[in-house]
């Protein structure tokens, strides 16, 4: 008897850490992200550095506003072409659709989701850089075909599975006799689903739309791998952009040899962790929200 | 009347369209890895390192990726299902009464699991030189297992809240402690949940790139131990497939059939563990 | 008795082999109140949902049979559903008012019928608000979101939303089962004054609610009508057995 409560002590003991531990580790990496930007905040103001445009870590100039603004850039073209592509296709596959079809979806954007970055990354170069220097040649501009466009385009096709997997969710918890009230009074499934369905899952929409944002900000390897890389202000869709996590990955091997360099890449990595953690916890207040509400 | 029924016809045929794309999307995908990786794939790029340097040698395959991804993302799913199946039984038996810390748990491990890898990566770089430790095999899987830990313990968590709570109260009854409620009746229900978790960690980390380019380093060896570094299959893709060797940037596409496969047998035997365990339990 | 809205023949409807409702044959009379009466899960909801042809949107059904509206068939045929729905106006288990206000909601269906004019609308709305005597309580509070209201006045608001499309059946499923006795009893007052100008079925598994209100009673059970008569034959005078013992068991 004795020795079991021992044992019960420990192994509760042991979650109890465990526990803490993972609690532990979103603090620890806000924490060690902002103590190793510190140096470099202490020479540079904030506004220095996120508005300046002027990159040259030889010089001590880190003006990071290039790489926020093809983040962005590189995220809003994405979400342009994932979001009404998700929209539509949680809507069919929801509403129109047999069962079959959306079973037999279901695997289809498991797989899709679960394909690594650096293979998309692959695919991104083998068919979207080409396509991408086509469509140019149809606007009789010349280009590289690593731009912000490709970026964008390979970022899009990521992150569809993710948002697509939540916004079905999201339409499949609105309850169905909603849809019938509507359909009772003589609407149409169109008007349905438009004046209905989409406002009761306004909030779970949105929130995927976040979600699959934030995913999108802080892709890594498949962008690097297609977008270019050029420190500048992109000014059009066939210019090459270089995001923040490109900027990141790519200098971690000089980053030590040079003063304030590490710490201007830590700085990077601490902006992409405030904004996500941001975006992802609102998006997912919502989506909790959502669900107490029904 | 009329224009109704064009609209609805219209929207109903954009959104058939969309479903198709993402469909033909995945083929396409798919049949372009296979294309060019099938085609530079043979016995000997499975089974031997690279000859001459990774970027430039023209000789040799890729095992050396192959063995360093297994080593890292076994290592690494393995510290984190130890650190994970204690947390999630713990929310599931002693928390359970505590709907508010719960829920701000669940919150927390949300947002932590769309924490970038790149972060994980920086944060794990910098963890590693207060370690003292070097770019190797040790600091890969520690960076990848913080990274998996939040979908280890996510995952476990889902599967372990279907399970009712009168089993626990019957436990309780017949005068069990709580750990023995935790390995005796909880593990055993969850069991197939808990691979699938196993599953789908494993195939996060062995696929994941921006995570291990900081703290796995690179090598034409297969490690054999922890400190040194490992070569592992995304870093292969990403960096061979940049050289200007056309036989090196075979050996990038022969990276990507292999972990691709991976990744697809992963998905499908998660898949099917879930779907058989949906039969056996009872609404 | 002998005016018939509704006729059902041979209506089958089965789920992955297994049958729910099996070879139902009814007529349902004109402007009276029938009710559907049997346990849980006894195809009751089924039947209703064929009605309007709501069955349409459950996978995996099989339908079979004819049913006549107004000796229109409608089970088999493809176009003008919202038509043939519109002649129902549907109040089911709990109230599911629609993600919009109080006003929205009943100005609804009027919208989707191409009701333009607010004028009219706010008319229409009042006076269909009026007559399930939710008018005094809602009138200052239009706007808001239907769901703040209470159980009870959401059922409410959902019949007045019916009622909107000005249909000819009401079709009714447990419309008292999630409601407070204050709230049931106001909800059946409505029905005994809506059976003037209406036809209305009511599925129910409360036999004391089933002998206030109906004109004309069917007795479903696993699927198939048992009996089906007035309510002093049914419930005073059963023939079958299955009635009898459902009578001696029920509440």
């Amino acid at each position: 008897m004795h020795r079991r409560k021992i044992i019960d002590r420990l192994i509760s003991g042991w979650m109890a850490a465990g526990l803490f531990f993972v609690l532990m580790i979103p603090l620890a990496i806000g924490l060690g992200l902002v103590l190793k930007s510190l140096p470099i905040l202490k020479i540079l103001a904030l506004p220095e550095l996120l508005g300046g445009s002027i990159w040259k870590p030889l010089s001590g100039q880190f003006g990071f506003k290039p790489f926020i603004l093809s983040s962005v850039y590189v995220t809003l073209i994405s979400f342009l072409i994932a979001g009404p592509v998700c929209l539509l296709s949680a809507i069919y596959l929801t509403q129109y659709a047999s069962r079959r079809l959306l079973s037999l979806m279901q695997p289809v954007i498991d797989i899709l989701a679960g394909i690594p970055s650096v293979v998309y990354g692959v695919w991104g170069v083998l068919v979207i850089v080409p396509f991408v220097i086509r469509l140019a040649e149809l606007r009789e501009v010349a280009i590289s075909g690593y731009c912000l466009l490709s970026g964008g385009i390979v970022l899009a096709v990521m992150s569809i599975p993710f948002i697509l997997n939540i916004l079905i969710e999201v339409i499949q918890a609105i309850p169905i006799e909603l849809k019938e009230a509507s359909l009772s009074v003589g609407a149409s499934y169109w008007e349905t689903i438009k004046w209905v369905l989409l406002r009761a899952g306004f909030s779970g929409i949105m929130a995927a739309f976040g979600l699959g944002i934030s995913k999108a900000l802080g892709e890594t390897i498949a962008v690097l791998m297609v977008v270019g890389n050029v420190v500048q202000i992109p000014q059009s869709l066939f210019e090459a952009g270089y995001p923040l996590p490109a900027l990141i990955a790519n200098n971690y091997g000089e980053m030590m040899s040079i003063p304030l360099y590490d710490s201007a890449l830590m700085f990077g990595a601490l902006i992409l962790f405030v904004i996500i953690v941001l975006f992802n916890g609102l998006a997912r207040l919502a989506i909790n929200h959502g669900e107490r509400y029904r | 009347m009329r224009r109704k029924n064009i609209e609805e016809r219209i929207f109903k045929s954009l959104a058939a369209a969309a479903t198709y794309l993402i469909i033909a999307v995945l083929l396409f995908l798919i049949v372009v890895i296979l294309k060019n990786g099938l085609r530079a794939l043979d016995w000997g790029m499975l089974t031997k390192v690279p000859q001459g340097g990774f970027y430039f040698g023209e000789e040799g395959g890729i095992l050396n990726a192959i063995v360093g991804s297994f080593y890292l993302a076994l290592g690494a799913t393995f510290l984190a299902f130890i650190i994970g199946l204690p947390v999630a039984l713990y929310m599931n038996i002693h928390l359970l009464r505590q709907r508010f810390w719960l829920n701000r748990i669940r919150f927390l491990l949300d947002v932590l699991w769309g924490v970038p890898s790149i972060v994980y990566g920086a944060f794990g770089f910098t963890l590693m030189l207060l370690l003292g430790l070097r770019a190797s095999l040790l600091a890969g899987i520690l960076t990848v297992t913080l990274l998996i830990v939040p979908i280890m313990i996510r995952s476990m968590d889902e599967v372990l809240q279907t399970i009712p709570r009168g089993l626990l109260e019957s436990a309780y009854a017949l005068g069990s402690t709580r750990s023995e409620v935790a390995i005796k009746v909880y593990i055993r229900q969850a069991l197939p949940g808990v691979i699938t978790a196993l599953l789908l960690s494993f195939g996060r980390g062995i696929g994941d790139a921006a995570a291990v380019l900081f703290t796995a380093g690179y090598t034409d060896y297969i490690p054999t131990s922890l400190n040194q570094p490992t070569a592992t299959l995304p870093l292969a893709i990403f960096f061979q497939l940049s050289s200007p060797i056309p036989a090196v940037r075979e050996r990038a596409y022969a990276s990507a059939v292999v972990l691709t496969v991976i990744i697809l047998i992963v998905s499908l035997a998660a898949r099917l563990l879930s779907a058989k365990y949906r039969e056996h339990v009872i609404k | 008795m002998n005016d018939t809205i509704i006729g059902i023949h041979h209506l089958n409807v089965t789920h992955a082999g297994t049958p729910i409702l099996k070879d139902v044959n009814l007529e349902i009379p004109r402007n009276r109140v029938t009710v559907i009466l049997g346990p849980s899960g006894c195809g009751k909801t089924t039947l209703l949902k064929c009605l309007n042809r709501l069955i349409d949107i459950y996978n995996g059904l099989d339908v079979s049979g004819q049913i006549y509206l107004d000796g229109e068939e409608i089970l088999n045929r493809r176009n003008d559903l919202t038509r043939i729905r519109q002649k129902m106006g549907l109040l089911s288990q709990r109230p599911y008012p629609l993600p919009m206000s109080i006003f929205d909601n009943v100005a609804y269906g009027l919208k989707i019928q191409g009701l333009r004019n607010r004028d009219e609308l706010a008319d229409r709305v009042e006076f269909y608000l009026r007559q399930v005597n939710l008018w005094e309580e809602v009138k200052d509070r239009l706007k808001s979101p239907a769901t703040r209201l209470s159980i009870g006045q959401q059922q409410r608001l959902c019949l007045a939303r019916g009622l909107a499309v000005e249909p000819e059946i009401i079709l009714a499923d447990e419309p008292t089962s999630a409601l407070d006795p204050l709230s049931s009893t106001c909800i059946e007052e409505q029905f005994m004054k809506l059976k003037r100008d209406y036809t209305i079925l009511i599925v129910t598994h409360i036999m004391r609610q089933a002998r206030r209100l109906a004109d004309h009673v069917i007795f479903i059970y696993l699927g198939e009508v048992i009996e089906q008569g007035t309510p002093t034959q049914i419930f005073d005078h059963p023939q079958h057995p299955t009635t009898k013992q459902y009578l001696r068991v029920g509440h």
